[in-house]
């Protein structure tokens, strides 16, 4: 028997019983959503593609587009991946957008509150980093993941700094970081324009570098946008460019079958 | 008619018969022993300064601050027991955070007020809690502008264009009276405020004292700061030639 | 579904774990310990960073090497050296190297039915002035060894050293034994030809080698002293002494 009076003479629940074959007490009764326990695991809805950052002689430079996807769907194609923290840091984000909104407003708690403590302390690259990688493992350990891929890069004190963490909340630095996509294709380039010349590569230099690897994405990786955005952190502080238009030639294309005007 | 010693003083839960709380009324007498505090709302932003009495040779220039910062662009002032304000301040900060992860953007600065005078109030009703032993005077600039507001040990919050608390009030308020607040910019109402502090100072009574001064404004880019070290001493100076003057 | 359930809804499970290759290495002699480690860190086929160090110094007489998935190693790492100072604070010494094995034991037990994903070998030097290795396996189970490697390449580099440190399948000359202990230049020179050998062989290992070196205390120093690129890290004067050598390793 059915206790619960509110069930009683309710429509039946087409998805559950079609055809009326259950008797009232065996009737599909409401299932509780959480009484399995509340589900934490996601996956990332509306993502965003590949980072790109490089050390250089006057500090980090930092890209990302400005596209975010839902799925193969182009969804939002004018967000910013790029979040200026404190006066020194820059952090990038691929993987999950709603979580690294939560983690942009994470980290604006945490500059607030360095900002009330009035001690004359100010939270560089190296801090942002650390912190973050502890968020993000400590929610890994709760299986309840920030689906991100996070590039972290800045300069204080006259120090480079440019690290990465993700969602499993592995961390690492090194003289040139790609996520995503990235990670394949942008990696090899970066080193190869990079390792050995963090020290000498002026500011121009690395623009071309950064700006020849999110051209080389573009054409290949299908969640990629052509526009997207580029950020510096100098002894001057944190810039962070209006989004770029990539520049892209296609006229190779004309002669190859599938791409061009079709002849036949 | 009085009924002091008649034991309606002993709880914050108990009104006199003429209907006052005097638990609340003593509260303010911690603020009126206080040194001065005052705030200046002007055109472009917001002045806080503070009459530090340094009570000892041993303590840290500097040190044991009365102005502090509640959110990137509040700032809030006590006079009273500085403990008390500092408890006030941390409350302040939790109810600002808040409104932040509410809503995702800064708070406006009658939210903060609002919240933080509802909390200020609470104890005034309870026996097992006495009632804060400090006024505050509240500055920010939010969407609306420049705000300043006090709130004091009953809980009561006013928004003020000028604000002065502690020992010296009533002269710093003729003093504030006498100015073009809202045509002065905050370069300049540094100076009026360290002058009135200095004007205000007592220093046939009291000991040495520490001018303790911060700013928000255009200049800060709307930061609560405090005042640059070559500005501060440079309003000081004036503050003493205008002292001499007067005399 | 007589209940009115489907069947069990299909969820894709969140792996909390990765693995981050690499591999460690240590070999205790009779008066000092060498512990060691390659500074790749990778995922799949991609080189994350070529100088990610899995070899730490916890005292002036014990030294950790961590490997497996990176992030579970960072944070175990991090957590016995707290537990390490909070020794300090208390009772004004280093832990000795028996308690940081037994130490590391009983945190990794704490964690048996969500373990840290990661090997560690504890190498360093006993009480009584002896060289010593502990080795773990991710739960905590863990014994005194005289080598030991594990990580990516321990298939490729343990045989080698049950041959060369335990002279399995070798014969010793007619009338003379195997030595119960190898010098430290021999066992120095096999540390470097097991990581050389595992970077040839294997993708995961490669671009810098760490080894650190822990002298008891008293011990002469020369057999150190003509090494490229050692540097000493010792932080007490009259103690065991802690030296770090640094080297390439291929980085293809």
């Amino acid at each position: 028997m059915d206790h619960f009076p509110l069930s009683w003479g309710r429509p039946r629940n087409d998805a559950l019983d079609a055809f009326n074959t259950y008797p009232m007490h065996k009737r599909p009764t409401h299932h509780d959503t959480f009484a399995d326990g509340v589900q934490r695991t996601q996956q990332p809805i509306v993502t965003g593609t590949s980072v790109l950052a490089i050390k250089y002689k006057d500090g980090i430079m930092m890209a990302a587009d400005t596209l975010a996807s839902y799925g193969s769907l182009a969804r939002f194609k004018s967000i910013q991946r790029l979040h200026t923290v404190g006066s020194s840091t820059v952090l990038g984000a691929s993987g999950d957008l709603s979580d690294f909104q939560y983690i942009q407003s994470l980290m604006e708690d945490l500059i607030i509150e360095e900002h009330t403590a009035g001690d004359h302390h100010e939270l560089g690259p190296a801090e942002i980093h650390e912190y973050l990688a502890q968020v993000l493992y400590s929610r890994r350990t709760k299986m309840d993941p920030l689906w991100n891929s996070l590039v972290v890069g800045g300069r204080k004190d006259s120090k480079n700094f440019l690290a990465y963490v993700d969602l499993l909340g592995t961390t690492y630095s090194s003289s040139s970081i790609a996520t995503g996509y990235g990670a394949y294709i942008a990696v090899p380039l970066l080193r190869n324009a990079v390792d050995g010349r963090e020290n000498t590569l002026t500011e121009e230099e690395a623009r071309k570098i950064i700006v020849d690897c999110m051209r080389v994405l573009f054409y290949r990786d299908a969640r990629s946008l052509n526009k997207f955005q580029i950020s510096t952190v100098t002894d001057a502080g944190v810039t962070i460019s209006e989004p770029i238009q990539l520049e892209t030639t296609w006229s190779f294309a004309e002669g190859i079958r599938g791409y061009g005007a079709q002849t036949q | 008619m009085t009924s002091i010693g008649t034991g309606y003083d002993l709880s914050a839960s108990t009104y006199s018969p003429d209907g006052r709380i005097f638990q609340v009324e003593y509260a303010n007498k911690a603020v009126e022993n206080s040194g001065t505090a005052i705030g200046l709302r002007v055109k472009d932003g917001i002045v806080l300064a503070v009459e530090k009495i340094v009570h000892s040779k041993l303590l840290v220039p500097d040190a044991n601050r009365r102005i502090q910062s509640v959110d990137r662009h509040i700032g809030l002032a006590t006079a009273g027991f500085l403990a008390d304000g500092r408890h006030l301040a941390n409350r302040a900060r939790d109810d600002s955070s808040n409104y932040r992860d509410t809503y995702r953007q800064p708070p406006p600065l009658k939210e903060v007020i609002s919240r933080l005078s509802m909390y200020v109030q609470a104890y005034t009703l309870y026996s097992s809690v006495r009632p804060f032993g400090v006024s505050t005077i509240v500055g920010g600039v939010d969407v609306n502008g420049p705000q300043l507001y006090i709130i004091e040990p009953s809980g009561i919050s006013y928004g003020y264009h000028g604000a002065a608390i502690g020992k010296g009030r009533q002269l710093a308020k003729t003093e504030i009276e006498k100015l073009k607040l809202s045509e002065l910019s905050t370069r300049e109402a540094v100076t009026e405020a360290a002058r009135i502090i200095y004007l205000v100072h007592d220093d046939a009574k009291e000991k040495e004292f520490e001018l303790e001064m911060t700013w928000i404004g255009d200049e800060t880019n709307g930061l609560h700061v405090p005042v640059p070290k070559d500005l501060l001493a440079d309003a000081e100076q004036k503050a003493k030639a205008a002292l001499e003057n007067f005399d | 579904m007589p209940d009115g359930s489907f069947s069990h809804p299909q969820q894709r499970q969140f792996n909390p774990y990765t693995e981050n290759g690499g591999t460690i290495l240590a070999i205790a002699g009779k008066d000092f310990s060498v512990i060691a480690g390659d500074t790749r860190q990778s995922e799949g086929y991609s080189i994350q960073t070529r100088y990610a160090p899995k070899v730490f110094r916890l005292t002036d007489r014990a030294v950790l090497a961590v490997n497996g998935f990176a992030a579970d190693g960072n944070m175990f790492v991090k957590k016995v050296q707290q537990r390490l100072e909070w020794y300090r604070h208390a009772h004004a010494k280093d832990m000795p190297l028996g308690a940081i094995a037994r130490l590391i034991q009983t945190m990794l037990y704490g964690r048996r039915f969500f373990p840290y994903y990661v090997y560690n070998i504890l190498g360093g030097i006993e009480e009584d002035g002896t060289g010593a290795v502990y080795s773990f396996d991710p739960v905590g189970s863990y014994e005194r060894e005289a080598c030991r490697a594990a990580g990516a390449a321990q298939s490729l580099v343990q045989p080698f050293l049950d041959n060369q440190i335990y002279f399995k399948n070798q014969q010793a000359p007619a009338g003379q034994s195997h030595p119960l202990h190898l010098p430290l230049s021999d066992v120095l020179a096999i540390v470097i030809d097991s990581f050389t050998s595992a970077t040839e062989r294997h993708i995961e290992v490669g671009d810098g080698l760490e080894i650190y070196v822990v002298l008891t205390k008293g011990r002469p120093t020369q057999d150190l002293e003509g090494y490229r690129g050692v540097k000493e890290l010792t932080t007490r004067p009259d103690g065991d002494r802690v030296f770090l050598i640094q080297r390439e390793l291929k980085k293809d």
